[in-house]
């Protein structure tokens, strides 16, 4: 079958490939440009491992096609550190131990900015209600939200 | 397998691109692009229509136009249809509802459809090329139900007179053991003048409780008065069996949600 161009922006560079027909965002991402920070968890809706960023909203990146994402603005988890600091997101999860297998973090990182570009001190229960779609194995959770409470103080000192 | 997109500008192209074999409409891509990632191989050719009235959410003299390509987000964030909020909330979790459309909704298989259900209660209109269609009718066909939705219509239920519950294990976001909507009117002594209650995962689509809804007819919202409608409210359904739950536990518990619905 015939193959397809796609051309994005992600994390602020021009990405321009061509993909079979029907591929996924997320396949696109990982196997044709090489940004392995989404995740393939259970292609289903069900996880939010694969969660991106698609024109400032979380977009689930396993049940989007490329194809209708010409022209968009994408934000993946491997485009939050700048100059080799990390995001307050990123340094969050590590200080508070919200990350152990890692494998749902870029997802929950993804939910988790998109929830404080939005609402920058957020209450707990919005946190929880914004990670409400992004499934973690691990942590039990409760380090996950701290970790986002945390970034959210961080931001808010550094922006007095 | 690799599937072919065809994007259209109109409603009417997409149409006549749908009578090809193989092919499926593709709205939000939460259920169409699941199948095919689930292999799927039913699925060749995925078409899509972008005319922006897909997408235009219209109030005009109580009643509400929904286009069919608006997401569960959108309806969650509109000002004016803030008692909706609820039941479009209850989609998903927040990326879910940024793709999840209200015209895929009506074809999400039980224990999805949490929107529809509350469209079934509100006794909504479907729309197409070919004309509109009541809720119900359009549910029972929905298998063979060629045209794209267009949108959907409905008189906007005055606060208060609308309820709706989602149950499920996990909080705030979980798979539905049940949602219930209801959308009830009561005379001016209490008693209830005109009642709709649509069940969600009480059969492989959202079904109306009718049986429960004759039984609250001239009844006060009160323990005693309700008591026949929770003995009538499984008549009639034929509840899903799914890792979530089994047939008999929906069955058991559904008067449990439905009084507490009633009551609160």
């Amino acid at each position: 079958m015939a193959k397809v161009p796609v051309q994005f922006t992600l994390n602020g560079s021009e990405k321009a490939e061509f993909v079979d027909g029907g591929t996924t965002l997320l396949n696109a991402l990982r196997d044709k440009i090489g940004d392995t920070s989404p995740k393939g968890g259970c292609h289903q809706g069900t996880c939010g491992a694969c969660s991106v960023i698609v024109d400032g909203e979380l977009r689930l990146s396993c049940l989007t096609l490329a194809e209708t994402c010409n022209g968009a603005t994408i934000t993946t988890t491997s485009g939050l550190a700048e100059g080799g600091v990390l995001h307050p997101l990123q340094r969050a999860f590590l200080d508070t131990f919200a990350s152990q297998c890692g494998f749902c973090t870029p997802g929950m990182i993804m939910a988790a900015k998109v929830l404080l570009d939005h609402t920058p001190n957020p209450s707990r229960d919005e946190v929880v209600e914004a990670l409400s779609g992004n499934i973690c194995r691990c942590t039990g959770y409760e380090p996950i939200i701290q970790a986002v409470l945390t970034a959210a103080r961080a931001n808010s000192q550094n922006a007095a | 397998m690799a599937l072919a997109l065809q994007t259209f500008t109109t409603v009417k192209d997409a149409n006549a691109a749908l009578t090809a074999a193989g092919s499926r409409y593709l709205g939000g891509g939460t259920l169409v692009v699941r199948a095919a990632n689930e292999g799927d191989i039913s699925v060749a050719t995925l078409v899509r229509a972008t005319d922006p009235a897909l997408s235009t959410i219209a109030l005009s003299g109580g009643k509400v136009r929904i286009g069919a390509s608006a997401t569960m987000a959108e309806i969650a964030l509109h000002p004016e249809l803030g008692t909706l909020a609820k039941a479009a909330r209850a989609v998903g979790g927040p990326a879910i509802r940024n793709m999840a459309t209200v015209g895929g909704n009506l074809f999400a298989p039980s224990p999805y459809g949490d929107f529809a259900v509350a469209l079934l209660a509100l006794d909504a209109t479907v729309g197409t090329d070919d004309g509109d269609t009541p809720i119900e009718t359009f549910l029972a066909g929905r298998d063979n139900s060629r045209a794209i939705v267009t949108s959907v219509s409905f008189m906007l239920p005055r606060a208060g007179s609308f309820r709706f519950l989602k149950v499920s294990r996990v909080k705030p976001k979980g798979v539905s053991v049940l949602s219930i909507a209801i959308v009830l009117e009561q005379a001016g002594n209490g008693t209830v003048s005109s009642a709709r209650i649509a069940l969600g995962c009480m059969a492989d689509r959202p079904v109306r409780a009718r049986a429960a809804e004759n039984a609250l007819l001239g009844k006060t919202l009160d323990q005693d008065g309700i008591a026949a409608a929770l003995a009538a409210a499984t008549e009639g359904t034929a509840p899903i069996t799914d890792p979530i739950a089994s047939a008999w536990y929906r069955a058991e518990v559904l008067p449990v949600h439905l009084g507490r619905l009633l009551l609160g």
